[in-house]
């Protein structure tokens, strides 16, 4: 296979792909949610042009009392579905904003590592064993509440967290890579390292890293409900996990601002694994899954 | 085998001497200190006060004293002394440490034997339709922050059938004792324990799966088959043996994972445990404490993934101990 995406670029690999990913029916289901999530958080300015912290009816209208707030108000009186549009923002700004910090970290150390190799590469993967020592939720709610919980500094703490993960896989990708002829003969071709990485293994190399990025997504955004969770999410924008974490005392009476804005997540999280195992199916034909 | 451990140990050094730092580091970094907050929750503190409090917990020195008086500490099994809680930390922690290893212990148990189940299952009837089914499901378990499922179970079990008590391990001021006190702990223990091991349930059914496809595949199977052994024992001794590895493998690694969702599960419970210690320690700025758990957690995956390569050692003579 290396030969001929060497030649002609990752194209026809990308095709075959998409077609495959294209067959599968949970796959198809996954997009067009995702997509629809992402929709909606898009539009809520629009949607829902009021603060969504701001009250605007009867506290503890239950689902489907009022028409004009399908999903019923919270104990403030805020409206639900405004909640979960905007909530829904934050969850995918951060999902994919940590996912992409955390993956472009992780490539740079993994493919330092994995292609010079020597004592630069036992010091990396030094580092990245201590990151994996560490138990990484531990670890981010450190991060968060000494950094002040805004929303950058979740996005940050969760690409930290992440990046090991990222790291290990391309350290072990590119050590076979570079073995092999392709790589060889670019070498003899007089082509300087970073050309090489770049434009010789990492192509080569993605295929794996886009599966485990769209993991990743999920992973972020779970991350990210649990620690607004916990209260440590900026407290000034609503987001699905600190819906969640506000309406967790009235669990009695109105277990349905628990229920809600946990649906959306399991849903959108869900969606974005279907996608992640018909791209893996896709992309790696023989490799087993998630980890 | 005991040279084994001792090398694993020194192998450790490096790693746990980084994390002191880092975690020291980090901690250093924060805004407010114990004395600030104790200043806070008091109410009023003149400067004298503060100096004092300052003066007592060592926070005046300079930070290299302060963490060479940490690592000196550790050295000799202290880990320092708590001022929020009045306690040294290590009391604090061993007291905590019991029940939130009690849950980390029972989850990982429910995740393997209901997740190594599923996963054979999957493989056994793969891509007919129990396999899809199980896929999906797994994937939503995969899917299910722990926590709501925490409070979803809370409303279905404690509120609405009001079978389960819905937070703490034990019924407080019961007096139960024998085969009543256990009956309670395990009434504590289950819905805590499920929400946790849910997301796990998920890997080790995937994970399974996969790791018995392989080794089908492979020649050793074919000729058990062709030696005309019956079907179960193929599967069962061929098969199932050979593909627990992998398993057991991440078993240890998700050690910090489980350990990690013990924060979020614990809260929502009112377990008792290091978790919900390292999150009221967060929002106590009480360091010491919370440079004690992580501490201890780092420790507990080393340890956890050397009984690893011990366990697969003696599942798999081929592997040599290194």
């Amino acid at each position: 296979m290396a030969a001929t995406v060497e030649t002609s670029g990752i194209a026809p690999v990308g095709r075959r792909a998409l077609r495959a990913f294209l067959r599968n029916p949970t796959a198809i289901v996954g997009s067009l949610f995702l997509a629809f999530v992402a929709m909606l958080s898009l539009m809520a300015p629009w949607l829902y042009p009021e603060d969504p912290l701001s009250m605007v009816a009867r506290p503890f209208l239950w689902p489907g009392q009022n028409p004009a707030f399908p999903l019923g108000t919270d104990s403030l009186g805020r409206d639900v579905t405004a909640g979960l549009v905007w909530g829904g923002r934050i969850s995918l700004a951060v999902g994919l904003a940590a996912t992409c910090l955390g993956v472009s970290f992780g490539i740079v150390v993994g493919s330092t590592a994995g292609y010079f190799g020597g004592r630069i590469d036992n010091l990396l993967v030094r580092l990245i064993e201590i990151f994996q020592t560490l138990p990484s939720f531990l670890l981010l709610v450190v991060l968060v509440a000494i950094a002040q919980p805004t929303i950058e500094t979740v996005t940050f703490a969760i690409a930290i967290v992440t990046w090991p993960t990222v790291a290990r896989l391309v350290r072990a990708e590119f050590r076979t890579l570079r073995e092999r002829d392709f790589v060889t003969a670019a070498r003899a071709l007089g082509f300087g390292h970073i050309r090489i990485v770049m434009l010789e293994i990492l192509p080569n190399a993605l295929p794996p890293i886009i599966v485990t990025a769209s993991v990743l997504v999920a992973t972020a955004i779970l991350m990210e409900s649990a620690l607004s969770f916990l209260g440590l999410s900026d407290p000034n924008l609503v987001s699905w996990g600190s819906m969640i974490g506000s309406s967790r005392e009235l669990l009695r009476s109105a277990w349905y601002l628990s229920a809600i804005p946990g649906i959306a997540i399991v849903c959108t999280v869900l969606s974005i694994n279907l996608i992640g195992d018909a791209l893996n199916d896709a992309l790696n034909p023989r490799s087993p899954g998630i980890e | 085998m005991l040279k084994v451990v001792r090398r694993t140990l020194l192998q450790a050094v490096p790693t746990v001497l980084a994390i002191l730092i880092l975690n020291f580091a980090l901690l250093k970094l924060a805004p407010g200190d114990a004395a600030d907050v104790m200043a806070a929750e008091s109410g009023a503190a003149t400067e004298e006060t503060m100096a004092m409090l300052r003066r007592q917990f060592g926070l005046d020195l300079p930070v290299l004293h302060q963490f060479l008086a940490y690592v000196g500490q550790i050295a000799s099994f202290s880990l320092g002394f708590s001022p929020r809680y009045n306690l040294p930390v290590a009391d604090l922690i061993g007291q905590r440490l019991p029940v939130t290893l009690l849950l980390m212990v029972s989850a990982l148990t429910i995740a393997l034997v209901i997740g190594i189940a599923l996963g054979t299952a999957m493989a056994l009837n793969v891509s007919r339709w129990p396999d899809r089914i199980l896929s999906v499901v797994s994937l939503v378990f995969y899917s299910v922050p722990g926590f709501w499922i925490g409070l979803m179970l809370i409303v279905m079990f404690s509120v609405k059938f009001g079978w389960l008590p819905s937070g703490g391990s034990e019924s407080i001021g019961a007096g139960l004792t024998g085969v009543d006190a256990v009956i309670d702990r395990l009434r504590h223990l289950i819905l805590p324990a499920s929400s946790l091991a849910l997301f796990f349930i998920a890997i080790y059914a995937r994970l399974m799966r996969a790791a018995i496809l392989e080794v089908t595949a492979q020649d050793f199977v074919r000729t058990a088959r062709a030696k005309g052994i019956s079907e179960a024992s193929v599967v069962l001794r061929h098969i199932l043996r050979n593909a627990l590895l992998p398993v057991t493998t991440l078993a240890g690694m998700h050690l910090g994972g489980i350990l990690g969702g013990a924060v979020v599960v614990e809260t929502v419970f009112s377990w008792p445990g290091l978790g919900r210690l390292a999150f009221e320690s967060v929002l106590r700025r009480d360091f010491n404490v919370l440079l004690g758990v992580l501490l201890l957690s780092s420790l507990l995956v080393i340890i956890a993934n050397m009984i690893v390569d011990l366990v697969q050692a003696w599942l798999d003579p081929r592997i040599e101990l290194r």
